[in-house]
């Protein structure tokens, strides 16, 4: 049972993990100013609950979830709502979306939380106070968990549940010291994980370059029957797919869900909140950040939703001399940002301050000498070359033939190329003209629709004139036959 | 001589019946062509093309009387799907009608409407909302942008705005086109 499979391609990336793993967790600056982002997931943006002016406390909602796959927003800190407008998020494109910005009062006053017994509720109860406590994927996905949570309808019965503490990104640490240090409460969490999903075995998957982590995992398993696995490191392991694949020798099918095989997957940090959620009735309100690269003491800060990155980058020392660039997420997978005014989300994992020597210098991409390195590289077993080519001449059809969406953009293929062609650009870009030429079908459908409707219509009233004309003509027509001069004169 | 010219005769005329079977048995209501033109063109029934709206350009391209780059919200895109449908070569696009302008939508200047209902007529796709004497006001979701309202307005009160980029539409820009801009 403890035979671990291995995927196709990946890389030996050189690691940065010891900057920020050797101290303990911060506590994080509680700010004036917190802007809560109300789109912090997948799916739709949560709506506002609350006005300008209005005094919130701490885990008070502040937006709903707008449908099924969403998530609840609360406010971090207690304080009065000073707006609630568009305001620049961590997003690449450096646009501004809707926030709600909490000037907060100092005092950090508490709603009155409810801890309840996970044994004692209804599972779809349970499902339902995890959807509001806004737990969602913490690993970088952000997908809401109460609908992971749900195996209803995709499996008979869930083989496998995996928690993912994998953590390949080579600068990331936050999961790596959170299960140092919260291995119990993580543990917690999957258990009640584990008591909505039923699985028949429970799996860890840990990368072996944390031996600490390993052990505090397995310690706080202990008479559980919970399996800490320990997976070679190898980029990208930490990635849903390669983990699964690693820890059970199962693959996803193609568009398809974990659940379609019976297999669910979290983050390590996400079993936390839920335990925070449940057994403390705390909603998701900070998350573990890491800030790292070119900053004077580069840490891990339990920092508030809402908080600006320059306030973090401060409690760190600043940042050194010939900062580059600012990046979040891990320099494999992560983005650019405009700038560093921009509030910590759920997604946000890492802080990088990356400087011209972490950087691979940007070279102007040189023509593809068609080696095949990327296909050796790319751990979904794509053709990378082909997927280039097919992104670059817009034949959008073939690259999707070609299993484009598949793609886990984990960034092997770009980081392999020796011609620096920035591969994974050219795929988001594909993917992206794919959806936006299929949402302006969709657009054009109903703008078909509504004219055919429209033509429709304007016939029909034609006809009820016509008709009504009629109606009124018969009279005429008879007087017109009976005597010429009355039928004039009408 | 006359076996072989009958069995021919014979074989003509049961190909014959077992075609005009299949004329009747199968026939199709409507030019299929035309359905598949209409389903690439933008629906935005604007009338650019000269035509009253895309399914009379689509029946006017299968009937071969119109070019397929008549089409300016269908863009180089469009142009490039109907080439492909049609097995013919893309023409150069047209230069008089200002190919590939942004996305736009309608917005009424609800200070100054008099509510005639002259734009509500105009509209192809009935996303303007409103009734005689009181103030209009445009679907956004549904307007295609086709700019038929803004000419009837006696009181020019509606104007065409770019549809604003948000973090929901935006989309990752094609890197090649970067190179090319350096270079």
């Amino acid at each position: 049972m403890s035979r671990l499979f291995s995927f196709h391609g990946g890389l030996k990336t050189v690691r940065h993990k010891t900057e920020s793993n050797t101290f303990p967790i911060e506590p994080g600056p509680l700010p004036r100013w917190l802007v809560i982002p109300l789109r912090q997931h997948m799916g739709n943006s949560a709506k506002p609950v609350v006005q300008p002016g209005d005094r919130v406390l701490k885990g008070q909602m502040i937006g709903q979830p707008d449908g099924y796959i969403s998530a609840a927003i609360h406010a971090p800190s207690s304080g009065v709502v000073a707006a609630v407008d568009l305001r620049p998020v961590p997003h690449p494109s450096g646009l501004a979306d809707l926030c709600v910005t909490i000037e907060t009062d100092g005092e950090d006053r508490w709603i009155e939380r409810e801890p309840v017994d996970y044994r004692r509720l209804h599972p779809s109860d349970l499902r339902n106070l995890i959807r509001s406590a806004g737990v969602v994927g913490l690993g970088g996905a952000v997908f809401p968990s109460a609908v992971k949570l749900n195996p209803g309808g995709h499996c008979e019965r869930v083989d496998a549940l995996i928690l993912n503490g994998a953590e390949c990104e080579p600068w990331i640490t936050c999961d790596d010291r959170i299960m140092r240090e919260r291995a119990v409460e993580i543990v917690a969490g999957l258990t009640i994980m584990a008591h909505l999903l039923e699985p028949r075995e429970v799996l860890i998957g840990i990368e072996d370059d944390k031996p600490e982590a390993i052990a505090a995992m397995t310690a706080a398993c202990a008479g559980t029957g919970y399996a800490v696995r320990a997976v070679p490191t190898r980029y990208p392991s930490g990635s849903v797919k390669q983990l699964i694949l690693l820890l059970t020798g199962r693959e996803i099918p193609e568009q398809g869900l974990p659940l379609d095989i019976g297999v669910q997957c979290f983050n390590v940090a996400t079993a936390h909140t839920v335990h925070r959620a449940i057994a403390h009735g705390e909603p998701v309100l900070s998350r573990i950040v890491t800030v790292t690269g070119h900053v004077h003491r580069p840490r891990n800060i339990d920092a508030l939703l809402g908080t600006s990155f320059a306030d973090l980058i401060a409690q760190c020392g600043g940042y050194r001399d010939s900062v580059e660039r600012l990046i979040m997420g891990g320099p494999m997978m992560g983005f650019a940002l405009h700038n560093d005014d921009v509030p910590v989300t759920k997604a946000t994992n890492c802080i990088l301050a990356a400087s011209a020597e972490q950087l691979t210098p940007e070279q102007p991409a040189m023509p593809c000498i068609r080696c095949g390195a990327c296909v050796d590289a790319c751990p979904a077993n794509l053709l990378p070359q082909q997927l280039y080519w097919f992104a670059r001449a817009k034949e959008f059809d073939k690259a999707r033939d070609h299993h484009l969406f598949s793609c886990i953009e984990c960034g092997c293929c770009s980081y392999v190329c020796p011609s620096r062609i920035p591969l994974v650009q050219y795929y988001r870009y594909a993917k992206n003209e794919i959806w936006a030429r299929e949402q302006e079908k969709e657009k054009a459908e109903l703008a078909r629709q509504r004219h055919q409707a429209r033509q429709e219509r304007l016939e029909r009233e034609k006809q009820e004139r016509e008709a009504k004309l009629r109606q009124k003509a018969p009279p005429r027509a008879a007087a017109e036959t009976g005597a010429e001069t009355t039928g004039g004169a009408g | 001589m006359v076996i072989a010219v009958l069995a021919l005769s014979a074989l003509a005329g049961a190909s014959g019946l077992l075609l005009g079977f299949a004329a009747i048995r199968f026939k199709v209501e409507g030019n299929p062509i035309v359905e598949k033109i209409d389903a690439v063109l933008p629906q935005t029934q604007c009338g650019q093309c000269g035509y009253a709206g895309c399914r009379p350009y689509a029946e006017a391209i299968a009937a071969g009387e119109a070019e397929i780059n008549l089409c300016p919200p269908g863009g180089a895109n469009g142009v490039a799907a109907l080439a492909d449908l049609l097995g013919r070569d893309p023409p150069p696009p047209n230069a008089d009608d200002g190919m590939e302008k942004p996305k736009m939508v309608a917005v009424i200047d609800e200070q100054s409407c008099i509510g005639c209902t002259l734009c509500i007529q105009a509209c192809p796709v009935d996303a303007i909302l409103g009734a005689a004497k009181h103030m209009h006001t445009v679907i956004a979701r549904e307007c295609t942008g086709c700019e038929l309202c803004v000419a009837p307005c006696p009181v020019d009160c509606i104007h065409m705005t770019p549809v604003a980029e948000t973090i929901t539409t935006w989309k990752w820009a094609c890197p090649g086109a970067a190179v090319r801009a350096v270079a």
